[in-house]
């Protein structure tokens, strides 16, 4: 395949992953945070939970289906554009894909219906039930992932016979080096974003001075969790870094800009990595850091950029560049929960606005971090696409470059339009807000906007008799 | 291990056909509902229509990964053919059901204004049925493959077969969404969709028919499987039951039964695929690769046996727990509560 296609098809998945990979990474965290809600009205009885939880399901629901589409995108995608990874790797990878269609996909879809429209039609457990279900689905789907996702990066329990991959040891496989660290790395990082999104969404609230009750809920959990989460990040995130540097050193070279091996390296702040002259322009740095992070000693050395012959080099840039992104927001992060927490643990958080105003507007910190995290790992992988087994150059499909050209365009137009349809939504469903009036007010005319139909319990209670009619009626 | 790596992409075969079979039956009335949608112009009926299938929809789907998915599992070569082969028609399907997907939430949040998301629904649904009826067609007439990849052109399926093939499962998935709403609706959209129906049921047939007689003609494969002797006298039961499936769904249309026209319909879809199954045996890439040529090795197939008798059951039985949660009529300004 020619390079100017290669580098469309490239694009092409990296862009419609990156979108993909926005939505689960915000739904992982916020199918457990409705479960939690729903939970803990049950066990309360407090009504703004219930309020919190109808909600955030709207929201839930909007971001679930943009989630679904984007992702059968991709299940057919590594088909239409990466052929020759599916031959060379598909034996190996497949049955892990098959696995999270299996344990994933189809019990949150499914039990998704009764957790959108059983408000009134299941048990208040089974619905609670079926909340869970979704979110571990969701959970699980995250495992399988990563798991094939890990085993690009650190391949383990397979031979090669022919030139594909052929699988030995499933435990191996499934989890292998990487995975571990990976896992914790993601799966902390969706809680994380959905934390944040959270956290914004109440200082909002907060600060427009509407539904105090449930803002406070939200600022509470949001806070708790970013405050837990986030330093929790930092030590996950350098225990991910170190195995990186066992595995794949390309990477970590590229990350800290580091060419020279045979000295110490300077933790880099900032600079302008020249990939010609093989060293930096611009340099700030704090001398034998890096070295202090990765090795442990003040004078560790590491392999540097040098030790690699050129084409086995992913691109320095971008790597260099989306992994101070990455760290930089989760210092914020870091500032954020912590402060947040010491607000509230004296009781002035509610108080505080200049905390709250900023707060507001933090909720993409997330979602940019995890797409930088992620270009940091996909690109740092680079020039493979399965480390040691397959080079991306050899694994496309043998497609035409004005096919692939041409669903390049699609793509763009059809995803950025339809998705920023689909945000706009979100903002205008969270500018109503978890309204009481506005519940009641569907349930009176038992609209059909589903999410909202039927009623809270509150209005069950008002209006028992509505609602038992309706049941009924639905039951025939 | 020989005697395995006979029997298990025998096995995958017909697991990967029961995907497709189950998305047919489960997917083809909801994107069907699409297709209805513009000679179903009130409001009010879409709102029913919409409602009938949306806490099933996404369920629906995620056949079509189970499918797209357990393709790439169990017969990675074939996937790695098939794929590229059609990548012009898939992309556009994945990129229809984006829009029809989104549809069943955007819909909804975007009243009153929500007119662009009935179209999208709409041609959503027309436009990735009718790239399942072309990727069918050109799969049928077989796809071009040297040294184990695709070797043919971007357009390949354009030819008058597979379009043909995309118009008629238009029409089929229609006459299911159909018959589906005989089962979830009454009053004026039952009987109009009763009515439809029938028109429906004659076009379905007479499609059918003209794929009978045309798959002969453009591969010799298929006519030396169904028309040499004795092939013809076993495989004849297929076309017979086929005439009594389809008088049986006719019958029923004319009586006022609300659940056998659905279940006849589905039927006669079954025995269509079926016909095609025969057609394409054993060929995973007809003509060049079959079943065994194709397969991941045993210990892949195997290992996802394993899950999938394990798991798939389970699938299925939570499946038919969400459609009997949300049994019953569908009544306008009602949804589920």
């Amino acid at each position: 395949m020619d390079p100017e296609t290669l580098f469309l098809a490239r694009a092409q998945f990296a862009f419609t992953v990156a979108v993909h990979i926005i939505f689960p990474s915000f739904t992982i965290g916020l199918a457990a945070f409705i479960a939690t809600l729903l939970v803990r009205w049950r066990l309360t009885g407090r009504e703004h939970l219930y309020r919190l939880a109808r909600f955030w399901t709207k929201i839930f629901a909007v971001s679930f289906a943009m989630g679904v589409v984007s992702g059968i995108v991709l299940s057919y995608q590594i088909g239409t554009n990466w052929s020759q990874f599916s031959v060379v790797v598909g034996n190996v990878l497949g049955p892990l894909l098959g696995y999270e269609v299996l344990t994933a996909f189809f019990l949150e879809a499914t039990f998704l219906g009764i957790m959108l429209f059983g408000w009134n039609r299941v048990s208040p457990n089974l619905h609670v039930a079926s909340a869970i279900l979704v979110a571990i689905g969701t959970s699980m789907s995250a495992f399988w992932i990563l798991a094939a996702n890990s085993w690009m990066h650190t391949p383990a329990g397979h031979e090669m016979i022919n030139g594909i991959a052929h699988p030995v040891d499933w435990w191996a496989i499934i989890f292998n080096p990487s995975f571990p660290y990976r896992f914790a790395h993601m799966f902390t990082a969706c809680y994380l974003t959905t934390s944040i999104v959270i956290l914004a969404v109440g200082a909002r609230y907060m600060i427009a001075g509407r539904f105090e009750e449930e803002a406070k809920t939200m600022l509470r959990m949001g806070i708790g969790m970013v405050a837990i989460l986030a330093p929790l990040q930092l030590v996950i995130g350098d225990q991910h870094g170190l195995n990186t540097l066992e595995y794949q050193p390309a990477k970590v070279a590229a990350m800290e800009a580091h060419w020279d091996g045979s000295k110490p390296a300077d933790l880099i702040l900032f600079a302008l990595p020249d990939e010609e002259a093989e060293k930096n322009h611009y340099e700030l740095s704090i001398p034998y850091g890096a070295s202090l992070i990765l090795t442990h000693h003040w004078d560790g050395l590491f392999k540097g950029l040098k030790d690699f012959s050129r084409e086995d080099r992913p691109p320095v840039w971008p790597v260099f560049f989306a992994f101070r992104i990455m760290v930089g927001i989760g210092m914020v992060l870091i500032g954020l929960g912590l402060l947040g927490a010491a607000l509230w643990a004296t009781g002035r958080l509610f108080a505080s606005r200049w905390y709250l105003w900023p707060a507001q507007h933090v909720w993409p910190l997330g979602f940019i971090a995890i797409l930088a995290g992620w270009w940091v790992t996909e690109t740092g992988r680079q020039p493979w696409i399965a480390h040691g087994i397959l080079r991306t150059a050899d694994a496309a499909s043998p497609v035409a470059y004005g096919a692939v050209l041409t669903t390049l365009i699609l793509f763009v137009l059809v995803y950025t339009s339809v998705f920023s349809m689909g945000a706009f939504y979100i903002n205008r469903l969270i500018e109503t807000g978890p309204s009481k009036r506005i519940l009641e007010a569907e349930t009176d005319k038992a609209m059909p906007s589903r999410p909202l139909s039927g009623g809270t319990a509150a209005a069950r209670e008002a209006t028992d008799k509505h609602v038992n009619t309706t049941r009924e009626g639905a039951d025939d | 291990m020989t005697d395995m790596s006979y029997f298990l992409p025998l096995i995958w075969a017909g697991l990967l056909g029961l995907a497709v079979v189950l998305y047919v039956v489960l997917d083809g009335f909801d994107l069907g509902l699409g297709i209805l949608f513009p000679i179903t112009p009130a409001e009010q009926d879409r709102d029913v229509m919409m409602n009938t299938v949306a806490p099933f929809w996404d369920g629906n789907e995620t056949w079509l990964v189970f499918g797209g998915g357990g393709l790439f599992v169990t017969f990675p070569l074939a996937y790695a053919i098939i794929m590229p082969a059609f990548y012009l028609p898939i992309i556009i399907m994945l990129l229809a059901l984006v829009f029809r997907g989104v549809a069943f939430e955007f819909r909804w949040v975007s009243k009153p204004n929500h007119r662009f998301w009935d179209i999208a629904f709409a041609w959503g649904s027309i436009i990735a049925t009718f790239m399942q009826g072309i990727i069918l067609g050109g799969f049928i007439l077989g796809i071009s493959v040297k040294d184990n990849a695709f070797a043919g052109g971007s357009f390949d399926w354009l030819a008058p077969f597979p379009i043909f093939t995309g118009l008629a499962l238009v029409v089929g998935y229609a006459l299911l969404a159909c018959t589906w709403l005989l089962i979830k609706t009454e009053g004026e959209l039952a009987k109009r969709s009763r009515e439809r129906a029938k028109i429906l049921l004659v076009v379905v047939l007479i499609a059918m028919a003209v794929v009978s007689f045309w798959t002969p003609l453009v591969s010799e494969r298929i006519a030396e499987r169904w028309l040499t002797w004795p092939n013809i006298l076993y495989l004849s039961p297929v076309p017979l039951l086929s005439t009594i499936v389809a008088v049986q769904c006719w019958r029923s249309l004319n009586s006022k039964q609300e659940l056998a026209p659905f279940l006849y319909a589905t039927a006669l879809f079954l025995l269509g695929f079926l016909g095609l199954a025969i057609s394409t045996m054993p060929y995973m890439v007809p003509p060049t690769l079959t079943f065994w040529q194709a397969a991941a090795p045993p210990s892949s197939q195997g290992f996802m046996l394993v899950g999938t008798l394990i798991l798939l059951p389970a699938v299925l039985a939570y499946t038919v727990f969400t459609y009997w949660t949300f049994r019953g009529k569908v009544r306008p300004g009602e949804g589920y509560h």
